[in-house]
């Protein structure tokens, strides 16, 4: 909403209250001023003119001469405008005017002849060119006969003017009228309301006489008021009424149809006229629409309707889309000589669907949408037969045809202020809330120390008793509320073992080296179950905006590989990210989607870097392996943790594993399939996705402490050739079982594969510990176990030993 | 005797002066000092002098032996501090060559922001709820005062799955199953996470971004204690001078409603270009829990009263770190997140 400072003086007295101030105060107290336009740009020396003469220049097809008295002199001009003519009022903006844009008008000479500044259109004051009437669209303005030579052409197009920009909340429909922000701002300054006037005689001939009414939808429309206006002169409107509808950002086109915005934009109450002639039959019923009935609305588009749109029709053919946009075969002419003029009371939810349906929104549809005022509807159109009668010489038939069905009682609320102060903790008297409500025009009485309220209809936001509060509070200032804390029963708050737990999970790959990344949930179609560790039916978006986004994710690892891709892509080449997000398998419970939270990570390029002891190391798969136990260790996983060798899509085959807690597979880890990093340009990388619910849903002994072992350790080392495929896995599961309980620690220290090693066999050594907690070892227990490990190893793993 | 004496002691402090390293010093004392010394030599040929010479000869014999043993220690002790000092010497390194690097990751800025936030809430007594990104229209919009064909559910535009589930559009939805789970009982949560509008992305607009949301439900909760909660919270995110006021604004779900700017934090209220010239800079929406909202959890709303606010991480990150384009979160540019590395800045 724009709000011209200049046209709201007509109902409240602001003057001498600084435009910033002013915005500042409405802002305080609930309507948030976005910005202050102030239309006059700093211009000066913009005047009225009068073309005296207008001559073609001998030099230039489109250029004129043209004579111009400018109150002070008559001088000559070059305007190149096709529309330019002798014997108009112009607006002129003389040598030394600065004009928006900082256009500095000085005397020039064009094709040798001189020009004493600059002829203006409205476009070139600032002004939107979709505002402009479209007869001055393309050229120059031209001013009303009357416009006085000399004077400040400025204050005459209202460009004297600040405005306003009001940032509305969806509740404040009250404030999408001159009249409801002036009984904003009378509240906020303690001022009275100067209402607007309808007076007109009216003609002797009955409204009734010659149109007839019919509301077949009463649900829809509970109120519909006609009033029939003959003998109407189409004409220009006057300019203040042209200017502060452009003020307002809306178009002049002719007196009928401005004098029905200007009551639109003045009293919130969306009117609509029509051409009675063309309505051919005298009649306006108001209906339903028929499923698939079509009209072509003003600006020239068919629509085609559903059966729950209302329409106004002329019993035979729809002439409106109620609410929306009227028909362009009943469209208001500059042969138009009678009248039928609208004011309606469209319920919110019909015009909204309409509205929607038809995707064709307008200044009349918006406030319908939000509920205008029941008590509006009658002064409204009163006051728009007042302005056609005086500008378009009407003579307005007496009295209205109308159906009236609609509650016009206000809503009434009793509330004490006892309550009021309870919730806001303030102590704020009967008299000075008595005082607030007054000032808001709100009809109150105290009633047994109760307030009792009835709620203006213009306040469709003031319903229930917080409503009241609400009113009072801004009202009285939210900057005197005093500052307290709640006070409630006390309870510890923190997080959960599982919050906790996933602070951990992030501190510890951190802490191992990677940065955290958030990427999106919805992805494409395609990618959305790459790399998922258990596959489900995908959640997918009804109106998705793009295909990229059009469904859930199954899995992390997709987007933190195109996150990988982007910074190699700009020489980044050591690259090491994880997230943890939630992925989305749509397995039917109450109907949403099962939401696990997983853990992902990429690495990528160089792992250790510190070149100039020659330590550099690219990454491998046992730099993510170690990343995995380290972080299942920390979350106290220690045993039961396996990796097994596994073939899955998109990774290495020889250099990936599934990983298991238990009997569980939770994810895996491995190195990207060769064509897949080439595809994503990308050199070794590898990754990891786990469930991580499922990892930290594993239930934990409690931590008791071990007593250090008083008592030495003994290791034995053991090199054994193996075939290749035997997995280190296999062999420490051999070594455990027949170490028995002395054996504390198995550590494989070396693994050699290549000269003097048997082809298809590998050399690969353990460093075995013994000991007992209550005692000292002999060696022969040592050497009893050791054998039996020796043994087991060579039969069950077929081992040879070495050394 | 006593001249053979004085020319062996004579001998001996002129050999510990050839030693040039601390072996031959040492060989020098075996040679001279030793068991098979000439020293222990003379000592053991005493048997042979006269009685009444004994005493003195041998008291002679101690005094070169002790005299000659603290020459050699005196240059004993030098030669290894010498070397030392040329071990030392040889072992110095450039100190100014780089350390082995600890290599160590950090939270993305968005985590960075909630965590502080959420540990301001916990040290108040609150507790973290979280729930499903994917959501009922219930919980989203009825279940908070927004039934359908309600105007203000234009101003979310919302990607929906099915007619009654979407992305959730706030985190609201979880103070929502909270408040129907607790049947009553007093809350005082914050609910961080995920949302989702069906926004085209831009610098200043994203199809997905976080949230923080705070509920507090009570005997008598009053707005003053929303305001008292706030201006805490500000002073702990923004510095202790910050100071807060409250507008007035809208959200279906409570009433009064307000918008909450801070004091700016960059000019302290003077007016610059983070703060637009106005010293106020906008935060985050509040208001008293709607009484609605509050009845259709089962809460006896003429007796329970509540609060809530919420606010974008994304802001709050833009504003204290001057970021300029909420994509940046999204794009995981190693070259923006590293730069969240410092602990406490």
């Amino acid at each position: 909403m724009l709000v011209s400072t200049k046209w709201l003086k007509d109902y409240v007295k602001i003057d001498g209250i600084p435009v910033n101030e002013l915005a500042e105060r409405i802002t305080r107290s609930g309507i948030e001023v976005d910005g202050i336009i102030d239309r006059s740009h700093g211009m000066t020396n913009v005047v009225v003119g009068h073309v005296l003469e207008c001559v073609k220049h001998p030099e230039a097809d489109k250029l004129n001469i043209c004579q111009v008295d400018v109150g002070e002199e008559t001088t000559q001009i070059i305007c190149g405008a096709a529309n330019i003519a002798a014997g108009q009022k112009v607006i002129v903006a003389r040598p030394g005017a600065v004009l928006p844009g900082n256009f500095k008008i000085k005397k020039a000479k064009l094709r040798g002849e001189e020009s004493n500044g600059m002829i203006c259109s409205l476009q070139e004051l600032a002004i939107d060119g979709k505002l402009v009437p479209k007869a001055y669209a393309e050229g120059i303005y031209v001013l009303p006969e009357d416009a006085v030579v000399g004077s400040n052409a400025l204050e005459l197009m209202g460009l004297d003017d600040s405005v306003l920009e009001f940032d509305l909340t969806p509740n404040r429909s009250d404030a999408l009228s001159m009249l409801g922000v002036a009984y904003e701002v009378a509240a906020i300054l303690d001022q009275e309301i100067e209402q607007p006037t309808a007076t007109y005689t009216a003609s002797t001939k009955k409204a009734e006489d010659v149109l007839k009414l019919r509301v077949e939808a009463k649900e829809e429309n509970p109120m519909y008021v006609a009033k029939v206006i003959e003998n109407v002169k189409i004409q220009e409107s006057p300019l203040w009424l042209q200017n502060r509808l452009m003020a307002a950002g809306i178009r002049p086109h002719n007196n009928v149809v401005d004098v029905t915005n200007y009551v639109l934009l003045e009293y919130g109450q969306p009117l609509h006229a029509f051409d009675y002639n063309r309505l051919e039959t005298g009649e306006i019923v108001v209906r339903l629409a028929n499923e698939g009935e079509k009209i072509t609305t003003l600006d020239e588009t068919e629509r085609t309707l559903k059966a729950n749109h209302l329409v106004i029709t002329n019993g035979v053919e729809p002439v409106a889309v109620a609410g929306v946009m009227g028909g362009a075969n009943s469209e208001v002419h500059d042969g138009t000589t009678t009248i039928v003029l609208e004011s309606a009371y469209f319920t919110g939810a019909s015009v909204r669907q309409t509205s929607k349906d038809l995707g064709l929104g307008s200044d009349a549809s918006t406030r319908f949408e939000k509920g205008v005022d029941p008590n509006r509807v009658v002064p409204a159109i009163e006051r728009a037969a007042a302005l056609i009668a005086e500008l378009a010489e009407g003579e307005v038939l007496e009295g209205s045809v109308m159906v009236d069905e609609l509650d016009k009682t206000p809503v009434r609320i009793t509330i004490s202020p006892d309550y009021i102060n309870s919730r806001l903790g303030m102590k704020i008297s009967l008299e000075e809330m008595l005082s607030i409500l007054h000032r808001l025009k709100v009809d109150v009485e105290a009633v047994n120390g109760q307030l009792v309220i009835d709620a203006p209809t213009r306040r469709q936001d003031i319903r229930i008793k917080e409503d009241v509060i609400e009113e009072i509070a801004r009202m009285y200032g939210y900057d005197h509320i005093p500052m307290t804390l709640p006070v409630t029963e006390s309870k510890p708050g923190g997080l959960t073992p599982y919050q906790q737990q996933r602070r951990t999970v992030k501190a510890f790959l951190e802490g191992a080296g990677l940065y955290e990344t958030l990427t999106y949930s919805l992805t494409s179609e395609k990618s959305s179950q790459k790399y998922a560790l258990e596959t489900a039916p995908v959640t997918k978006l009804l109106m998705p905006i793009s295909e990229e986004r059009s469904v859930l994710r199954q899995s992390i690892l997709p987007h933190l590989l195109e996150a990988t891709t982007y910074n190699v892509a700009r020489r980044n080449d050591s690259v090491a990210l994880y997230e943890v997000s939630s992925v989305f398998l749509d397995e039917e419970s109450d109907g949403l989607p099962k939401e696990v939270a997983h853990v992902a990570a990429v690495v990528t390029g160089k792992w250790v870097d510190h070149a100039w002891q020659g330590e550099t190391k690219k990454v491998d798969f046992f730099v993510m392996k170690g990343i995995i136990e380290g972080l299942m260790e920390k979350l106290g996983l220690t045993t039961g943790v396996t990796f097994e060798k596994a073939t899955l899509d998109g990774m290495h085959p020889g250099r990936t594993a599934n990983i298991f807690v238990g009997d569980k597979r939770v994810g895996f880890v491995g190195q990207l399939h060769p064509t897949v990093q080439n595809e994503r340009d990308l050199k070794e990388t590898y990754v990891f996705e786990m469930n991580l619910d499922q990892i930290l849903a594993v239930q934990l002994e409690k931590l008791i402490y071990t007593p250090v072992p008083r008592f030495p350790a003994i290791s034995r080392d053991i090199a054994l050739v193996v075939a290749s495929e035997t997995s280190a896995h296999t062999l420490e599961k051999v070594i455990r079982r027949a170490g028995g309980k002395l054996l504390t620690s198995v550590k494989l220290f070396d693994l050699y594969e290549g000269d003097n090693v048997e082809e298809g066999k590998k050399s690969i050594a353990f460093s075995l510990t013994y000991q007992d907690p209550a005692r000292t070892l002999t060696d022969e227990e040592v050497v009893k176990a050791h054998d039996k490990v020796l043994a087991a190893l060579t039969s069950e793993a077929g081992a040879l030993l070495r050394g | 005797m006593e001249e053979r004496l004085n020319a062996l002691k004579e001998e001996v402090l002129a050999k510990i002066k050839e030693a040039s390293n601390s072996k031959a010093l040492n060989d020098v004392r075996v040679a001279y000092l030793g068991r098979k010394g000439p020293i222990t030599d003379l000592l053991k040929g005493m048997g042979k002098l006269p009685a009444e010479e004994r005493p003195k000869m041998g008291a002679l014999v101690n005094v070169i032996r002790e005299s000659v043993t603290e020459v050699l220690e005196e240059r004993m002790a030098k030669l290894e501090e010498e070397a030392i000092n040329a071990q030392l010497e040889k072992e110095s390194i450039d100190v100014t060559l780089p350390g082995r690097p600890v290599q160590t990751g950090n939270h993305h800025p968005l985590t960075r922001v909630v965590e502080e936030i959420e540990d301001f809430f916990i040290s108040m007594g609150y507790a973290v709820s979280e729930g499903p990104e994917v959501e009922k229209d219930y919980y989203n919009f009825e279940a908070l005062n927004l039934p359908k064909g309600h105007p203000a559910r234009d101003m979310q535009d919302s990607f929906y799955i099915t007619e009654d589930v979407l992305l959730r559009t706030h985190t609201s939805p979880v103070q929502a199953r909270t408040m129907e789970a607790k049947k009553g009982q007093p809350i005082q949560i914050i609910c961080p996470g995920k949302v989702y509008r069906r926004d085209s992305d831009d610098a200043t607009h994203s199809h997905q971004f976080t949230q923080i949301e705070g509920l507090v439900v009570g005997e008598n909760i009053r707005m003053s204690d929303l305001k008292g909660t706030l201006s805490l919270f500000a002073k702990k995110m923004f510095g202790e001078e910050r100071e807060i006021r409250l507008r007035p604004s809208f959200f279906p779900f409570t009433e009064p409603s307000v918008e909450m700017d801070i004091s700016c934090f960059k000019c302290g209220g003077d007016g610059c270009n983070v703060c637009k010239k106005t010293g106020w800079i906008e935060i985050l929406g509040a208001g008293m829990v709607h009484p609605n909202v509050l009845e259709m959890a089962g809460y006896d709303s003429t007796v329970m009263s509540g609060f809530a606010f919420g606010m974008g991480p994304e802001r709050i990150a833009m504003l204290k770190y001057g970021i300029e384009d909420i994509r940046h979160f999204y794009t995981n540019d190693v070259r923006f997140i590293t730069q969240f590395h410092e602990a406490n800045a």
